[in-house]
């Protein structure tokens, strides 16, 4: 009977002494995710918060009063209800469409360069130092690589006076500063290094004998490119165009410097409205902006399931 | 058909992976490519294949050499070590890929993957992905995939090293009936001599980029050309004579009072029961083990025998062998 009953027992004893290791394995995982989410809450969570708190206050030329009112997503959307086009929608419409440029062409060149260092380079070193040649937009100031602009792309500088003096064109070309090309220009320059990125960490994580097995399948170069590369890279694709996206909504400063302050964007009104003290509007403005980024983050990931692929 | 080798040789720089290499697989055959690792067979079936460019020397299916042919017009399938099923496709979809690059309606495709998936028994699980499928039932998806344009040579570069030894033996058995069903010519790279045994119509050993003998398992079993040979399939002792080079079977060995009037003295350094047989791994004066091996000779005694005149390590015991169980090696 005892022989029995004691590993009973000893079943019995050992049952909390493994789960109390486990609880305490919990509480440290926690424990080490503590301080990103502390970081997450006072800097992101809360002056969200705040900043939709804020979109509901009243506003007048010198003073602010906190309040529940709808008066300043009435006046975002102001006359959008008539048949033309209300400032809002045309804002939102001149953005949208330089998100579309500048992800039309870098994807397609954040796809090539990364394709290139993932499959044609061989040496990690060199692949090192050419990703390295890829951050080089990010060596100087915002301020100084906008200005340098002017002397590259102005009236006359080094391009229209090279065309110049080759022969190629009599006048000075005039689009090339101050309009979408250079705006676009600035914003390819800049971000095309974000969608090279994580386009190469899918494309490194293929592995090199599924494009063999490809090429036994009979795939010809472009075959494999569709069927295998193509969609093996989606996740990448999907995330780089996140950042792309989202830079590119959110943007103030590249439009204005390269449009010549002549060309509206939603970064651009709220950056407004904030030096002029209109901090409810700017809220309202900003809450519509994340609504519409969140939007199309949400229809990117909706083509492409990143949590599984990840 | 046939496969030939003339003077095959590949060269990375300086360093030769495959030594000017001869070879005829008969049509229908089942032919292993065995050799420890480095030792260029899987550079072999790769330049077979197409997928790796001969430095030298060419390679002849069926009634043409193949020369630089791309690995789909050679009438090849490789079946790759890791299967290398696309991960994107389900199984039906993998095994229908070469025909949708050959351009074959979506009825007529989905059709014969779902023929080919059935005959590696697979067809109920035609709607997985890869990821949701083990390893046997990968490689059964893998196999599908080669065969499916009908290839006349598959190649199968380590096919089995990635399964747990149960399954492995039971694939082995599958990938014999397949070959036999469809009498293709099979080229399979393993470095397990105990799979080229069992598979194999010629078993081609390989060493460092050579072959060093090519031949039907039981020719290499009892016959073995070279020292390398008799030492890497096993079973034998290689054993340095005044005269030259001798391999003995392990279970030809003779221990005790048969071991006839020429018997060394050697010392029991190791004793292994494996159920039928018990393996004594013995030292003598005069005889060197060989680089990798615990004892310079090993016997194999067959259990009753053992338990009659069981040994301990630290016995000494004359050992010899029969005249007639020596065979004289080449090198």
């Amino acid at each position: 009977m005892n022989d029995l009953a004691l590993p009973h027992t000893g079943e019995a004893a050992a049952a909390p002494v493994a789960a109390a290791p486990q609880r305490r394995r919990l509480s440290l995982a926690y424990l080490q995710a503590a301080p990103l989410a502390l970081v997450f809450l006072v800097f992101l969570v809360v002056p969200l918060l705040l900043t939709g708190i804020v979109s509901f206050w009243e506003y007048n030329e010198y003073a602010i009063t906190p309040a529940l009112t709808l008066q300043n997503y009435a006046d975002v959307f102001d006359g959008c209800l008539s048949a033309d086009l209300c400032t809002t929608i045309r804002t939102y419409l001149s953005t949208v469409k330089f998100v579309a440029l500048t992800l039309a062409i870098t994807l397609p060149l954040g796809f090539a360069i990364a394709y290139f260092l993932a499959f044609h380079i061989r040496s990690d070193t060199v692949r090192m130092g050419l990703f390295l040649l890829c951050t080089i937009p990010f060596w100087t100031s915002n301020v100084i690589r906008m200005i340098s602009w002017i002397p590259l792309l102005g009236r006359n500088g080094l391009v229209n006076d090279t065309l110049r003096s080759l022969g190629l064109i009599k006048a000075p070309i005039e689009g090339l500063l101050y309009s979408d090309f250079a705006v676009v220009l600035a914003f390819v320059h800049l971000d095309t290094v974000f969608m090279i990125v994580p386009i190469f960490n899918s494309l490194a994580r293929i592995d090199r004998s599924l494009i063999e097995a490809a090429r036994d399948c009979g795939a010809s170069g472009f075959q494999t490119l569709w069927n295998v590369v193509l969609p093996l890279a989606k996740p990448g694709i999907a995330i780089g165009s996140i950042f792309v996206v989202t830079l590119v909504m959110g943007d103030f400063v590249t439009v204005g410097v390269m449009g010549g302050q002549q060309i509206a964007s939603v970064g651009k009104v709220i950056q407004v409205q904030m030096a002029y003290l209109q901090f409810p509007a700017a809220a309202a403005n900003a809450v519509v902006l994340l609504a519409a980024v969140l939007l199309m983050i949400l229809g990117l990931t909706r083509m492409i399931d990143l949590r599984r692929e990840l | 058909m046939n496969v030939e080798l003339i003077g095959l040789t590949k060269r990375y720089g300086a360093a030769i992976a495959v030594d000017a290499i001869d070879l005829k697989v008969p049509s229908g055959a089942y032919c292993c490519l065995l050799g420890p690792s480095g030792c260029g067979k899987t550079t072999t079936l790769r330049m077979i294949g197409g997928h790796e460019r001969a430095s030298a020397g060419d390679v002849v299916i069926g009634p043409k050499a193949v020369g630089d042919a791309a690995p789909a017009e050679r009438g090849t399938a490789m079946m790759f070590q890791s299967y290398a099923l696309f991960p994107h496709l389900d199984a039906r979809d993998n095994v229908a890929f070469s025909l949708r690059m050959r351009g074959i309606g979506k009825a007529e495709r989905r059709a014969k993957a779902m023929a080919m998936l059935d005959l590696v028994q697979m067809g109920h699980l035609a709607g997985r992905l890869p990821a949701q499928l083990s390893g046997g039932q990968q490689q059964r998806v893998a196999l599908a995939r080669a065969l499916v344009t009908g290839p006349k040579v598959l190649l199968l570069d380590e096919p089995l090293s990635a399964l747990d030894p149960f399954l492995r033996v039971r694939m082995r058995v599958e990938l014999k009936r397949i070959q036999t069903e469809l009498g293709l010519t099979f080229i399979h790279v393993t470095h397990s001599q105990e799979e080229a045994m069992a598979l194999s119509d010629l078993v081609v050993v390989m060493n460092a980029g050579r072959i060093e003998q090519a031949a039907d398992p039981r020719t290499v079993f009892e016959r073995p050309a070279t020292a390398f040979v008799a030492r890497f399939i096993g079973g034998h002792n290689v054993i340095r004579l005044p005269d030259g080079m001798i391999a003995v079977r392990a279970d030809r060995m003779r221990l005790g009072a048969e071991a006839g009037p020429e018997a060394l003295p050697a010392r029991v350094v190791a004793v292994e029961y494996q159920g039928t047989s018990v393996h004594v791994g013995l030292d003598a004066d005069g005889l060197e083990r060989a680089p990798d091996s615990s004892a310079a000779l090993t016997a194999v005694l067959s259990d009753a025998d053992f338990a009659a005149r069981p040994l301990r390590p630290g016995d000494t015991v004359p050992v010899g062998w029969d005249e007639a169980a020596a065979h004289r090696l080449d090198a």
